[in-house]
């Protein structure tokens, strides 16, 4: 019954936000988000008592936290339930879900001031998909809070964004629209081609791990084919290299809050996905097709720092350097260890975190400065230190520093891809190129800190550039805080995680 | 077993009475404009309409009497069946004309003849019920005329409005051209198998010699003659061009845009939803029962319908979206996406295989889609109603910061739209992927392309709309001095309806598809 309350909550929430008066909209928006968090810090310590040991969602439905399960429709012969459960791996992604949309919503009280009710309400009307996405474990019923998400995501872009933000709103739109759509016709030719009836992913996990005689196109196995399809349609959310394209003009025109919740939470959707789709029904697939996928992460992560290192922004720096760190998350992925997948998924909380932090950082310097790039501004140390110290550490931070989320979730991932089986010899060179992209990560942040932060103040404005107020520095404390404590100790959701993926790395965490 | 067996047609019945009622009260008052009793009576006859299609249904008729139903409801010798199938689109009919007939309410009360604006549309909604339960190829074309006939007066009712008129001109001309070209393929049909009644065609397929039907059962005709598959098939192939003008399908489908945007807007949302559910009805009736792919396909010679549907269905999908997404006015945009859309439910005919497997789910998937339809299409003209009565323009632009003055009409508005385009907001969304589904049971790899391709393109023009609305700054001065109880009672119905099909969905699928396995 939980996950039910969280998602009516949630939903009632955004209606009444919708309907309040745009004075305290956002106030009360932050009140009612904070229900959900209770609720889902109340879930986590009783996964973390009762249900730690639990196994992958997919592979042992029985050991589901949370499940409830009903008949819904039957499309055909097809049975449709709802059916929600958590496991290892989304527990702490919902959990980031839910208080990363708090934050969201508090960092947006300076920034946004038109139309705040219907900003607000829509900010509540996405987390309800985004906790959709993370709890459903039947298709159809994830389909819907799948796409459910590009909704809310296309007004909060398409009317409180920057000045291209139509082009961005749209763009984003069509692009993971045909994704979705993609990824729909490689899941069911698999369907068609299986006997399973019922539609939920643990059926669909049986079934297409035990499929036998696939037919084959054109010398092709058909799980080759869908796992493709598949990949491309999930590729596209995450966003890997070459389907990142739309992910800059997203990033740039929405407003910080949004981009908050659309580097830290949407992107993990597309990464979730990979994990419980591609990599869980379709293992033996995924093994095979082992290293060409690597080296697309290890493409995704040396080219995407490339890009970062050439951008001006500082907004486009941090979406651009989100490509790299996703490209971790298939490298872990891919290399089927205990430490690699784990630490994919361990990635996907830690950078949730991390680059939440870095957006709203940079959305407090730019709510104060007016302007991102790194040119026009310098020594703001000066003027703004609270903000520009948690800068320094998030930085620090997205570089891997020790003690912190992103050390731990890159040193498993490096750990568990160096010898892993599937990627044999070449695993220690694309292991060893991916680690190069942090070198290229801390070049452009390292220079574009010195460049904004140290030095003498410079900034030619008509207005006093002076510390942010407290209600926009007390989310980036919030996030700093979570990330050190997930440095310090990861096994808060690593343990979960590694019971949960241990079935696909056969046997033990 | 309904008992008489003609009450089965009250869905149908109640549409004609309403039709007369009306009738009789503008003989008493002609010169009346007294819309609360005209669109009264019209909003009650369509209801009880709704009301009697939806009772039958979950009473069961249709359903063979061993599984808890009564049975289909026989009438004339076989002439009209009241089957799961026939309800369900009867529901479809009711439902639209109701919302038509009480947006009409405030939509044409300034203009005279409303009397007759009402028993028009409701005789059109009569011959679609009809059509629905049509068992033969002739009752099939009678009630095919009953619903056109209507609607062509309906088209130019605008009678001062050029645009109306030459609307309802063209569409008169193309719907005479159709309806021959349907009656000679019928009496090609006749010819070559003796029988009009559609098991009786399937008989004589399956047999291959001459049928004739004596007393309501078939016997194969004395002289032992043998069926033509020749003309058989060139028969099929021009039924197939009569029905798809009804349907709006290429390339019978050039009318469709001129009439939909010429013509009043709420008769744009029942031409384009209801008239299309009966043009498909029918083509669904016949092409499962009538001319079985599987025993055309074992008898050769005849036509693989399958085949022509498909590349209908292709063509159909690529011109009504394409030409959608190049459009300047907000009413011609729905009018080809409407083309659009019968190239989806096209599919419903064209997933299968050469033996027809598949039709269950792909029929059934057209249907769902087709009700749902029936809701969200219906609303988006509805709400060009409403624009067109508060004065807005027809271009995008003018739709420009609308969300502002009229939230609650544009909120529905966006349901439609996005629920149009297939995304979670509305039962389109899984009727949409109900239909992908089907073509992908029969790897139908040609179909499920161009509907990925359409939905996406589809995606961008509709969200023109809703950007208009609710991103865009009003550019001009635009003063809303109203709001038409009717038309919202009807757009805000509608939108609900919509949403509440995302849950509800699985009555409709299951009936569906229930339905077209009874066939």
């Amino acid at each position: 019954m939980l996950v039910e309350t969280l998602l009516l909550v949630t939903l009632l929430g955004a209606g009444i936000v919708m309907l309040a008066p745009d004075r305290f909209a956002g106030k009360l928006a932050a009140g009612i988000s904070v229900i959900p968090v209770a609720l889902t810090t109340y879930m986590y310590y009783v996964f973390l008592t009762d249900y730690n040991g639990a196994g992958n969602a997919l592979l042992s439905p029985g050991e589901v936290a949370f499940g409830t399960q009903i008949p819904w429709l039957n499309l055909g012969e097809y049975t449709v339930q709802y059916y929600v459960g958590l496991d290892g791996v989304s527990m702490p992604l919902l959990a980031l879900t839910t208080i990363l949309t708090t934050l969201a919503i508090v960092s947006a009280w300076t920034p946004i001031d038109e139309r705040q009710s219907q900003f607000y309400g829509l900010m509540l009307l996405m987390e309800v998909s985004l906790i959709g996405v993370f709890t459903a474990l039947d298709f159809f019923l994830w389909f819907v809070f799948w796409e459910g998400v590009l909704i809310p995501m296309y007004f909060l872009i398409g009317v409180w964004g920057g000045p291209r933000r139509k082009y961005a709103a749209i763009k984003f739109f069509v692009y993971t629209n045909v994704a979705s759509l993609v990824m729909f016709a490689g899941l069911f030719a698999l369907v068609f081609a299986t006997d399973v009836t019922t539609l939920s992913l643990p059926a669909m996990a049986t079934a297409f791990r035990g499929a036998t005689g696939l037919p084959t196109f054109a010398g092709y196995s058909l799980a080759t084919i869908s796992f493709v399809l598949m990949f491309i349609g999930f590729a596209v959310k995450v966003p890997v290299f070459p389907l990142h394209t739309w992910l800059p003009d997203a990033h740039v025109e929405a407003p910080t809050p949004v981009s908050v919740m659309l580097a830290g939470v949407l992107l993990k959707m597309g990464t979730y996905a990979l994990l419980r789709f591609n990599f869980t029904m379709l293992e033996a697939t995924a093994r095979q097709l082992a290293v060409p996928l690597a080296i697309v992460g290890v493409v995704s992560v040396i080219y995407g720092a490339m890009l970062a290192l050439a951008q001006r922004d500082l907004k486009r720096i941090v979406a651009y350097s989100s490509i790299s760190s996703m490209g971790y998350v298939i490298l872990g992925l891919v290399a089927f260890t205990p430490l690699g997948m784990g630490g994919a998924t361990f990635q996907m909380v830690a950078h949730g975190l991390i680059s939440g932090l870095m957006f709203m950082t940079v959305g407090v310097i730019y709510n104060t400065t007016h302007t991102r790039m790194v040119g026009d501004m310098s020594g703001l140390a000066d003027r703004m230190p609270w903000t520009v110290g948690i800068f320094v550490a998030a930085a620090f931070g997205y570089m891997g520093l020790p003690l912190m989320a992103g050390f731990a979730a890159e040193f498993f991932i490096f750990q568990g891809a160096f010898n892993a089986a599937t990627l044999g010899a070449s695993a220690p060179v694309l292991t060893s190129l991916a680690m190069f992209g942090i070198v290229i990560v801390a070049g452009y942040l390292l220079w574009a800190m010195q460049r904004t932060l140290f030095g003498g103040f410079n900034l030619e404005t008509d207005y006093e550039v002076g510390p942010a107020a407290v209600h926009d520095v007390a989310p980036l404390a919030v996030l700093l805080l979570l990330v050190i404590a997930l440095g310090v100790a990861p096994d808060l959701s690593l343990d979960m995680i590694q019971h949960a993926v241990a079935p696909l790395t056969g046997g033990g965490a | 077993m309904v008992d008489p067996t003609w009450l089965a047609t009250a869905p149908a019945l109640a549409f004609g009475a309403a039709a007369l009622v009306l009738l009789l009260a503008d003989s008493i008052d002609p010169d009346t404009t007294n819309t609360t009793v005209l669109g009264g009576i019209a909003v009650a006859g369509s209801l009880g309409s709704l009301a009697a299609a939806v009772y039958l249904l979950y009473g069961g008729v249709g359903i063979p009497t061993g599984e808890g139903g009564s049975g289909p409801a026989v009438l004339f010798g076989g002439q009209l069946v009241v089957d799961q199938m026939a309800l369900f689109f009867m529901t479809i009919v009711a439902s639209v004309t109701a919302l038509v007939t009480l947006a009409s309410m405030d939509y044409v009360r300034e203009h005279a003849y409303q009397a007759e604006f009402y028993s028009l549309v409701l005789l059109s909604a009569t011959g679609m019920s009809l059509l629905s339960a049509a068992n033969s190829l002739a009752t099939g074309f009678v009630a095919f005329e009953l619903v056109s006939l209507p609607s062509y007066a309906l088209v130019a009712f605008l009678k001062k409005n050029r645009g109306s008129v030459e609307a309802g001109l063209k569409y008169f001309l193309i719907g005479a051209v159709s309806s021959s070209v349907l009656a000679y393929g019928i009496s090609l049909v006749y010819a070559a198998t003796g029988v009009m009644r559609f098991d009786a065609v399937a008989t004589a397929i399956q047999s291959g010699t001459v049928q004739t039907v004596v007393d309501g059962s078939i016997e194969a005709q004395a002289s032992g003659a043998s069926v033509q598959m020749s003309i058989l098939g060139v028969g099929i192939v021009m039924i197939i061009g009569g029905l798809a003008f009804k349907m709006a399908a290429v390339p019978f489908h050039f009318w469709a845009p001129e009439a939909y945007e010429g013509a009043p807007a709420p008769i744009s949302a029942f031409l384009s939803s209801a008239s299309k559910a009966a043009g498909f009805v029918i083509a669904f009736r016949a092409f499962a029962v009538a001319f079985p792919i599987g025993a055309l396909a074992e008898t050769g010679g005849a036509v693989d319908w399958f085949v022509v549907f498909q590349v209908l269905a292709i063509a159909t999908m690529f011109i009504g979206n394409f030409a959608a997404a190049t459009q300047e006015t907000v009413k011609r945009m729905l009018a080809y996406s409407s083309v659009g859309h019968a190239g989806y439910v096209l599919i419903g005919l064209a997933a299968l295989t050469a033996t027809g497997d598949g039709m269950a789910l792909s029929m059934s998937a057209g249907m769902a889609h087709l009700l749902v339809y029936g809701f969200m299409n219906t609303g988006a003209f509805l709400f060009i109603a409403l624009a067109e009565y508060w004065g807005v323009g027809r271009r995008f632009e003018d739709y420009n910061g609308l969300g502002k003055q009229a939230p609650v009409a544009c909120a529905a508005m966006t349901v439609f739209l996005f629920s149009l385009a297939g995304l979670p907001i509305g039962g389109g969304f899984f009727s949409k992927f109900y239909l992908f589904q089907a073509t992908l049971n029969v790897s139908a790899w040609s179909l499920a392309a161009a509907l990925v391709i359409n939905s996406a393109l589809s995606l961008f023009y509709y969200s023109r709309v809703v950007k208009a609305m609710w991103i865009e700054e009003p550019t001009g001065e635009r003063t809303i001095e109203s709001y038409p109880t009717g038309l919202y009672t009807a757009i805000v119905a509608a939108a609900v309806i919509t949403v509440l099909l995302i849950p509800g969905f699985g009555y409709v699928s299951e009936v569906a598809f229930r339905a077209v396995e009874l066939l």
